[in-house]
């Protein structure tokens, strides 16, 4: 994965939009967060291939980024975005990684259904 | 440590084994026991990506998929089984299935013993869930066919609520084996393995207790 670029990011969400594609997008501590301080409210969120089509989707921010697609009936958003790749199938794969190297957001858009 | 007839081992990330049993399954694979493992995820959700990242959220299965068969051969292991579930969703499966994945092993493999989580104390809902299924299967079973079941445990509480481990295993000569199938879990234990082996080598109380012995609770079900 590489840092950022706000423009080739923007072009490549710019390139799904206004056709069916396939959503992955999680947030996470980690499972281990509250074990380690009990005092620490974990929470996370996952889902993965979500069938979804947007008309206008943006990258906002100065880094770490967030990213948010307008939904014919509703939205999708994902912020603390740092590195991007898009792989060989084409799927743009984005990811928020802590300075400790630990992913703690990832935002995936893909043509096809990702493995499950 | 007793001699066992087959001992199953069920965890479900790939590097559950490691820290906890490593050194209980090359004892037994050294003195000709079979053993199974039954790895139920291939830990795609592991958050040690790095920064920069040396992986993507879609491509960390393969490189879990290759550690977990490289620190199976470490171990010595020859019969291991990636069962194809997804990380962190062991809980919230289809009720029965995973109990009924167990008694099919059970069935097929006839264990004198099976190593899993302490249902409740073993930290993660994974872990809870996969001590579950093999609770709910040896349930099932005729108290006199019942495998033997070793639990681990660790929650925070743990001590408190079920007491000491009735099981301790030394496992002192295989420390550098543990060391080894750790060091296979590079994507997740790459970060922590370095200390951890500093500390043993300069005999830390704690770290050398970490590699010399293995803690189990035999978990008897009703």
């Amino acid at each position: 994965m590489e840092l950022i670029d706000k423009e080739k990011v923007q072009q490549h969400i710019d390139s799904f939009s206004n056709e069916k594609v396939y959503l992955h997008l999680e947030t996470t501590n980690g499972a281990y967060a509250s074990h380690f301080d009990e005092s620490f409210f974990s929470a996370s969120a996952y889902i993965r291939n979500a069938n979804i089509s947007y008309a206008n989707g943006k990258i906002s921010g100065d880094g770490p980024y967030r990213v948010g697609l307008k939904l014919e009936i509703g939205w999708v958003y994902g912020e603390g975005l740092t590195h991007y790749e898009v792989d060989q199938q084409g799927r743009l794969l984005l990811a928020g990684h802590g300075t400790d190297g630990k992913l703690a957001i990832a935002l995936e858009l893909s043509h096809t259904p990702f493995d499950n | 440590m007793k001699k066992e007839r087959h001992v199953l081992v069920i965890f479900p990330h790939p590097d559950d084994e490691a820290f906890g049993v490593s050194g209980t399954i090359a004892s037994h694979i050294d003195v000709g026991t079979p053993v199974t493992y039954a790895c139920l995820t291939l830990g795609e959700m592991g958050r040690n990506l790095g920064n920069p990242p040396f992986a993507t959220r879609e491509s960390l299965p393969e490189i879990r998929k290759s550690e977990l068969k490289n620190a199976a051969s470490v171990m010595g292991i020859t019969d291991l089984r990636m069962l194809g579930f997804r990380d962190k969703t062991i809980e919230f499966e289809t009720p029965g299935r995973l109990k009924n994945i167990v008694l099919n092993l059970i069935s097929e493999l006839n264990p004198s013993l099976v190593i899993s989580f302490y249902p409740g104390y073993a930290v993660h809902p994974d872990h809870d869930a996969t001590g579950e299924a093999v609770v709910d299967a040896l349930a099932e079973l005729p108290k006199e066919q019942r495998p033997v079941f070793h639990a681990v445990a660790f929650s925070n509480n743990h001590e408190e609520e079920i007491g000491k481990a009735d099981v301790v295993h030394d496992v002192s000569n295989y420390a550098l084996l543990k060391l080894d199938t750790l060091r296979a879990h590079a994507s997740q234990l790459a970060w922590t393995l370095p200390g951890l082996e500093k500390a043993y080598h300069d005999g830390v109380q704690e770290a050398v207790d970490r590699l010399t012995q293995e803690r189990f609770w035999t978990y008897t079900t009703i």
